[in-house]
């Protein structure tokens, strides 16, 4: 891991009386197809806290195409990869730079819809793949050796560095990277993965950054939009579900609210799984049933005809998707030469249609007890990006609910259940969701579960911008960190486990059992860390050494240090393995030096994980220590 | 450059004649609509000829010259880089329609037209400049604004004025253009495209 992003020291100080000498508070919300960054003004928000907040969207100049730059709020997080003779100097020049190193933005992916082997996308589920190496250059995926390839890492950096930019050209006097930023991430991301997007702001070099989980910020966003009012929305006992479905993943939160000296608190206690099934999805389940019904007219289509259907789609799907008359819209799809007429591809999609694809194929009504088919990620083996392969988000929420039964058995008196826990209140968030027949049909779903088990009906809470609420929310949190408003409660979403082989005679066929060893618990708060383990590790000087990494979102009382024999099939999950390696400074290469394992929650809100040498210390007494890598390089 | 006299007819033909006695009688008409308009000012007659609001037209005997802005053509051409763009336009406009069929006009009018107005919603922000319904009767009182307001037809009388609202009229309320990188050539509405 790179060095400078440990802000923590070791100390275990209030993070909510931080003091920060920033200026703005930054909402980053660092999307799988888009970045939005809001800002809002400590100085004047702190002088009267009485006053409403202002938050504000920021307008991001980019190339939308070659020698055109327009402001848009939205940054779509693409990068193209030109071929040097393909575009003209003058026509790549940004406000900030007449040359650019990178094309990012609208222009990224105009260019890349004719010529997608040049194209990174989803950068941001790349970062989260442990089957990969993500320091690697491998994006654009899959395209020619020729195509000079980046991590997914850099792709990160890049779109930041774009933000960081626009910011700086906008607000020269204060310069981003000494504001308080706070970048959003799928509630969902694991360890490595929040590390690397820590990694990935280093670059950038930010003085004051924190992680934040989308479906929380969603929260602080619609806390923000209430005002004072939230207080009367919500009472002591609601558990407030978060659905947030965004272009490319699906992410799922539960907040419980609870009364801690009369006042209420939030206590984010559950998320989901990772789960990259999201608007894009929709689009093409669209676009291939028109493909479908235009080959039942005898009509082939080429690739560019459908990438045009899928855009089509797309907008055809908003009107199809609000309450209103219309039963049809037409899509047509126009040659790709000057001849316009004669040429034209012409077709419709209904409101059946529509209905049919989209309400029935992603949000079938079902049973609280129909999970989705397919296996949960098994992290290690594939090359593609692990898309869920069930598209029933229905399902997927199912088997969320009910895997997270107990969530808020600790904090809310008869909320277990033995079937499913039970939301009493709901909130969306997500360009997906922004469609009522949508939104309508997620809520009717999760009303019904809650009617076949004898439970109150959950109610919606009504939030604003759905799209640009993430980031909105994101800087609306840093200006809670000050010690204003309601911060909600959460600490790590899971439990985190390293394997240890148990010593038995080899039995051939057969893998040794496993046990793990928990290393961190539960809700671990930032800047805390845990006591050293008693389980002593072996550490080879000079070699990595691996162990095998377990998350669980079930298991919420394991201590550190707990040491399990057995489990659940679907308790712990297999994570990226881990690796560290002892410098052989000072010691044979080979020697084996016994250290302990302690973990700590950094600031950022990134896990780290470090072995302390056993029986020898440094020059100033204190113990060796060594940073344990959660993302492997290879 | 060397000029062959003898080659100058010495005598008009017919159809220089035409020709001279042609831009004599433009010429006159040019001068006399350029009275016409002047009068019109001070006169108020019944028919009022739209005037270009940005042309001041001093009331005075002798008109001063008009300052006239440049249009810049970078603009004009990014438009159409645009409106090509998002709605084909130009292939649009240069097509010869004669030979296809209203169906097929159709379809490729409504990539034009969906084209054009994305465009339009993009890039300006379009209001009404009368918000009363089109076909209703409104009442105009002194001092209106001429260039948001064009009187026709029975034009006398003193302000308020009465009549049908025949058009809304649009204002363009905000306008949010791209900007244009310093090299680029906006002549170029639409690059060629090449598919290896």
């Amino acid at each position: 891991m790179s060095a400078g992003m440990d802000t923590s020291e070791g100390t275990n100080m209030d993070v909510t009386e931080v003091e920060t000498d920033a200026r703005y508070s930054i909402g980053i919300d660092l999307g799988t197809t888009h970045c939005v960054l809001s800002y809002l003004d400590l100085t004047k928000a702190t002088a009267d806290p009485t006053e409403e907040v202002e938050v504000s969207v920021m307008s991001i100049p980019q190339l939308s195409q070659p020698g055109l730059i327009e402001e848009k709020k939205q940054l779509p997080s693409f990068i193209y990869r030109a071929h040097d003779s393909e575009l003209n100097e003058d026509d790549i020049t940004l406000p900030w730079s007449d040359e650019p190193d990178v094309i990012a933005g609208s222009i990224a992916r105009e260019l890349g819809s004719k010529t997608p082997i040049r194209l990174v996308s989803s950068a941001k589920s790349w970062l989260c793949h442990g089957g990969i190496d993500r320091h690697a250059d491998i994006l654009p995926a899959g395209s020619p050796e020729e195509v000079s390839k980046i991590s997914p890492l850099t792709a990160t950096v890049e779109y930041l560095d774009h933000l960081r930019n626009a910011w700086d050209h906008q607000f020269p006097d204060y310069p981003l990277t000494e504001q308080e930023v706070t970048i959003t991430i799928p509630a969902s991301f694991d360890p490595a993965a929040r590390e690397l997007t820590a990694e990935a702001a280093s670059h950038i070099s930010f003085d004051h950054l924190t992680l934040l989980e989308e479906p929380q910020a969603a929260v602080y966003n619609w806390i923000k939009a209430c005002g004072d009012d939230w207080r009367e929305q919500v009472s002591v006992g609601d558990i407030i579900l978060v659905v947030d479905i965004g272009g490319g993943t699906t992410d799922l939160s539960l907040v419980a609210v609870t009364e801690d000296d009369g006042n209420l608190t939030l206590n984010r206690v559950a998320v989901g799984d990772h789960i990259l099934l999201g608007g894009d999805n929709m689009d093409l389940a669209l676009a291939y049933r028109v493909k479908a019904k235009l080959a039942k007219e005898g009509k082939e289509l080429q690739s560019w005809q459908i990438q045009a259907i899928v855009h089509a789609c797309r907008d055809a799907k908003e009107q199809l998707l609000l309450d209103n008359d219309i039963n049809e819209v037409a899509i047509s799809i126009p040659s790709r030469g000057s001849k316009l007429l004669g040429n034209t591809l012409r077709t419709e999609l209904t409101r059946s249609e529509v209905q049919e694809s989209l309400v029935e194929g992603f949000f079938p009504q079902i049973s609280i007890d129909e999970h989705p088919v397919a296996a949960r990620r098994s992290a290690l083996s594939q090359k593609g990006l692990p898309y869920a392969q069930d598209p029933a988000v229905s399902r997927h929420l199912a088997a969320f609910l009910s895997r997270q039964s107990d969530a808020a058995s600790d904090l809310i008196e008869d909320s277990a259940a033995d079937d499913f826990i039970k939301p009493s209140a709901i909130l969306f968030n997500g360009g997906v969701l922004k469609a009522p027949a949508l939104a309508d049909r997620m809520l009717s779903i999760i009303n019904q579960w809650l009617t076949d088990a004898g439970a109150e009906q959950a109610r919606l809470l009504s939030d604003s911008d759905l799209d640009l609420g993430v980031s909105i929310g994101a800087s609306y949190y840093g200006y809670v960190k000050q010690g204003q408003g309601v911060r909600i409660r959460g600490g790590l979403a899971s439990t985190y486990y390293v394997g240890i082989e148990s010593s038995m005679p080899a039995i051939p066929g057969m893998e040794p059992p496993l046990e793990a060893l928990c290393i961190a618990p539960f809700g671990m708060e930032e800047g805390t860390e845990t006591e050293a383990s008693n389980t002593e590790f072996g550490l080879v000087v000079g070699e990595p050494v691996h162990f095998r990494f377990f998350g669980s979102n079930v298991r919420r009382h394991d201590e550190a240090g707990v040491q399990l024999d057995h489990w659940q099939d679907d308790e712990l999950e297999e994570l990226p393995e881990l690796q560290a390696t002892l410098p052989a400074e000072g010691r044979k290469v080979g020697e084996v030096v016994p250290v302990h394992l302690v973990a700590k929650v950094t600031e950022v809100g990134t896990l780290k994980l470090e072995a302390i040498a056993v029986g020898c210390t440094d020059e100033n007494g204190e113990p060796e220590r060594w940073q344990i890598e959660l993302d492997v390089r290879s | 450059m060397n000029i062959d006299v003898s080659s100058i007819p010495t005598t008009l033909d017919m159809f220089h004649l035409v020709l001279v006695i042609l831009s004599l009688i433009s010429l006159s008409l040019l001068v006399m609509k350029r009275k016409s308009v002047a009068s019109q000012i001070n006169e108020a007659p019944e028919t009022v000829k739209p005037v270009a609001p940005q042309e001041p037209i001093q009331e005075k005997e002798q008109p001063k010259p008009a300052q006239l802005k440049e249009a810049t053509p970078d603009a004009a051409l990014q438009l159409l880089t645009l409106l090509q763009q998002d709605a084909r336009f130009i292939d649009f406009i240069k097509e010869d329609l004669s030979s296809y069929s209203d169906a097929d006009i159709g379809a490729a009018a409504r990539v034009v037209h969906e084209g054009s107005k994305k465009t339009l919603d993009t890039y300006f922000s379009l209001k009404p400049v009368r918000s009363e319904d089109e076909e209703t009767r409104i009442s105009l009182p002194e001092g209106f604004n001429a260039s948001e307001v064009r009187l026709t037809g029975n034009v006398i009388g003193e302000a308020p004025f009465n009549g049908t609202l025949i058009h809304k009229g649009w204002k363009v309320t905000d306008i949010r253009l791209p900007k244009i990188a310093a090299g680029h050539n906006t002549a170029i509405v639409a690059p060629a495209e090449v598919e290896l």
